[in-house]
């Protein structure tokens, strides 16, 4: 394969203490690809997704973005202007609780349209089109586009974050369980909704979940964590029907038809 | 003999169940298989000799331990069992497809949807690609009031056919077929039989598990015997 | 007068405020901390102002000090009143003739000139403070020049107003570099300190903030290219003067709804009155605008 990685990370170590939350911890992800790291609580997955998108720095070792343009950016040296800039306009990042993302008070367009200010939008008619397409996108009725986030439904906020957060066609998405914390129903229509809308835009994705099921229906590619280590890693499905790891073998054998 | 399509050189599996107390099974041996463009080989063999593992390692889904599994891909002959994971996700695009038992059902998409997204790989425009997906659909007796529906409340045998348009619609140069046949009447047996047919035809080469000996007798152009692991001691 | 420093402060103190004046004459714009003292005035009287023109000031400046554009209201003629006694300086109401104006609430409508300074009364300089309650995450987002949330308070507005509601204190970008609060002036006022000869300081003395604006300097209110920013003022001419251009102040005349609007400047209004204009409604001489106190 000739193209390059968009995203790569070698030799990622931190320890907070005592406790090594990564250790020796290699990552690659190429344009387009989703990729999930899964694991049980405190095997160091959501710690690797902030080292990953800069905002946690490692203690040891490295991890590079290229940008459109091809130049190699270090994510943990780059000056901060820079990392921030990145974050809200090429990257994207969504939390597995939408409230920590969205201004609750701020209406459902303008959360949307923050980006594109914050990016130097200044045309209202043009910022407002934009967040009424992104509702529409995201199975949002448009004409709520006024109301405040409070009113929202879980799974609403959750769409709602996710489209203040493609608003800007980010080339990567950091997500961190974006389908935790939701009823069974709506979990299926939001991971619907963000295969489609990855597959269509050609997002790369690093997707964090302890939920074999969602690994399955978004990722390509699959990591297992366990206690900071990388213990298994490959295609998907490989990984899931025919796992190698004792680790992996017992995380897909606790699960019901994954 | 070197402008095969498919070929396995060596090819061993066995699984090592670490929650069993390490318990090592191995389930194929040195599986040495040709796949040339426009035949259909049936595996043949006992229930349990691994004739479905077979066909999951040929596929990439299944891990081969040993030996090679070589697939005609873009020009060139691509090893699955060394490929980084993008490039067998690459040939699963463009070159094999693969008919499972079971429909694996995506929440929400309907069946006119998860076949027209098959064909879109060769396909321009989602228009063209829904219109051959309904017109496959409908002769496999898939009723047009159906497509719009998402599959999961659907029978089994009906769940088996959107699968069985998913994979013929893509046009694959190499087909694996796993049972497809299993939970249909006979009047969409004999449309899967002429799928086959048109797709030999066309010069597909297909890998198939036929359970039905009449239908296998009617598509496989030759017998390949999958033999229960011979215990070594 | 005995037994305070010139101008009240003391000379290390004003060296410290001169410190960071020049500070922020050096970024403009960007709020610079300083240690605020004690002032014999409470905070959100002006402070801020009175200590940065105590920093200033020097024996041959003549110094104008405007409340709301007036020159005769109880908190300006106090601050005039402080420096004529502890710095001995030359006071004024005549725009033109200052060297120094402190102000709270109006840039005068005499354009400012070369050479003069305009000290601005400030209570909360930092302009996204009702966004953003973090002081730490504001200052982030002044060294990143990250002011997207600004402009969602204004996309806020026109989405529930149909038009930005910001009438005074409107958030302006100094120098296409920082977001700045431009102190509770008039939105209407906001064009004057575009490219302004004079030099802008800006004291908050509760804040411990001093920020700066030197001349000729770009500042631009924030605004949609289709929502452009508009200087608002009431669709009156001035009832004593007759002027069309500067800001008015509504005063109520009775009790049964009479209403008269007069320029908030009263020394731009006197000029013009002085010099022969007379306003649409015929008021005589001797009505409200008129100075109090005679101080030349």
């Amino acid at each position: 394969m000739s193209e390059t990685t968009l995203l790569s990370a070698r030799g990622v170590s931190l320890s907070f203490g005592a406790i090594q939350a990564l250790v020796g911890v290699d990552a690659d992800l190429w344009p387009g690809e989703v990729l999930a790291i899964v694991g049980e609580s405190g095997s160091g997955k959501t710690t690797l997704l902030n080292v990953l998108s800069g905002r946690a720095a490692p203690g040891t070792g490295a991890v590079w973005y290229r940008t459109p343009d091809g130049q190699l950016l270090d994510v943990h040296t780059m000056p901060a202007p820079a990392l921030r800039r990145l974050h809200r306009s090429d990257w994207g990042f969504v939390h597995q609780d939408p409230r920590q993302n969205l201004r609750m008070g701020v209406t459902a367009g303008g959360n949307v349209g923050e980006r594109l200010m914050a990016q130097g939008s200044r045309h209202y008619g043009h910022i407002r089109d934009a967040a009424r397409d992104w509702l529409v996108q995201t199975e949002i009725d448009p004409k709520r586009i006024d109301d405040l986030p409070r009113t929202f439904s879980g799974g609403m906020l959750q769409r709602l974050q996710i489209a203040r957060t493609l608003v800007t066609h980010p080339r990567l998405v950091f997500m961190d369980e974006p389908t935790g914390g939701l009823d069974v129903s709506v979990q299926a229509r939001l991971l619907d909704l963000i295969r489609s809308l990855v597959a269509r835009f050609g997002i790369a994705v690093v997707l964090v979940t302890h939920d074999i099921a969602v690994a399955r229906l978004l990722a390509h590619r699959t990591m297992v964590m366990q206690g900071g280590r990388v213990v298994e890693t490959g295609l998907t499905d490989q990984v899931l029907d025919d796992p190698q790891h004792a680790y992996t073998q017992l995380l897909v054998s606790s699960v019901l038809n994954a | 003999m070197n402008n095969a399509m498919l070929r396995t050189e060596g090819l061993c599996k066995a699984f090592m169940l670490h929650l069993q107390g390490g318990v090592r099974i191995p389930v194929l041996s040195q599986i040495d298989l040709d796949l040339h463009a426009g035949e259909c080989v049936a595996l043949v063999g006992p229930s349990g000799a691994g004739k479905s593992t077979l066909m999951r390692s040929l596929y990439g889904n299944y891990r081969a331990d040993v030996g090679r599994i070589l697939i005609r891909h873009g020009g060139s002959m691509v090893d699955l069992a060394t490929a980084d994971p993008r490039v067998i996700i690459a040939v699963r695009r463009q070159t094999m497809g693969y008919v499972s038992q079971f429909l694996r059902v995506v929440p929400r998409v309907s069946a006119l949807d998860i076949v027209a997204e098959a064909a879109m790989a060769r396909m321009h425009t989602l228009a063209t690609a829904r219109g051959a997906a309904a017109a496959l659909l409908t002769r496999l007796n898939i009723p047009a009031r159906l497509h719009a529906l998402p599959p999961a409340t659907f029978s089994g045998g009906e769940q088996q056919r959107v699968n069985l348009a998913r994979g013929f619609i893509g046009g694959h140069p190499i087909l694996l077929l796993d049972e497809p046949t299993a939970a249909l009447d006979p009047a969409n047996r004999a449309v899967v039989v002429a799928l086959i047919r048109e797709a030999k035809a066309r010069g597909i080469a297909i890998v198939g598990i036929f359970h039905d000996a009449e239908i296998r007798d009617a598509v496989a152009d030759r017998l390949f015997a999958v033999t229960p692991w011979q215990d070594a001691a | 007068m005995k037994g305070y420093n010139f101008a009240y402060l003391d000379e290390q103190t004003k060296r410290m405020i001169r410190r960071a004046i020049l500070k922020a004459v050096a970024i403009p714009g960007h709020q610079i901390p300083f240690g605020s003292r004690e002032i014999p005035l409470p905070y959100g009287w002006g402070t801020g102002g009175i200590q940065v023109t105590a920093a200033i000031l020097g024996a041959d400046d003549r110094l104008k000090v405007i409340d709301q554009g007036a020159d005769d209201t109880t908190n300006a003629v106090s601050i005039r009143r402080f420096f004529a006694r502890t710095a001995d300086v030359a006071t004024t109401t005549k725009t033109a003739d200052a060297t120094v104006i402190q102000t709270r609430h109006r840039i005068p409508e005499t354009a400012l000139r070369d050479g003069q300074i305009i000290v601005y009364q400030v209570p909360q300089p930092e302009p996204m403070y009702r966004l953003e309650p973090s002081r730490v995450e504001t200052r982030r987002m002044h060294a990143l020049a990250d002011y997207g949330l600004m402009h969602v308070k204004l996309y806020e507005d026109i989405a529930r107003l149909g038009h930005i509601g910001i009438s005074y204190d409107y958030p302006v970008m100094v120098n296409a570099r920082y977001l700045m609060a431009p102190s509770p002036i008039p939105a209407f006022d906001n064009p004057k300190m575009h490219m302004m000869p004079a030099l802008q300081l800006f004291g908050a003395g509760r804040e411990k903030r001093i920020y700066a604006v030197p001349p000729y300097t770009e500042v631009r209110s924030l605004d949609f290219v289709d929502h452009p920013f508009h200087p608002a003022r009431a669709p009156h001419a001035c009832g004593l003067c007759g002027a069309g251009d500067s800001y008015l102040d509504e005063v109520l005349t009775d009790d049964r709804g009479g209403r008269l609007f007069v320029c908030s400047d009263t020394d731009y209004c006197e000029t013009r009155r002085a010099d022969g204009q007379v306003g649409a409604e015929g008021v005589p001489v001797g009505m409200p605008g008129g100075a109090v106190e005679a101080t030349q």
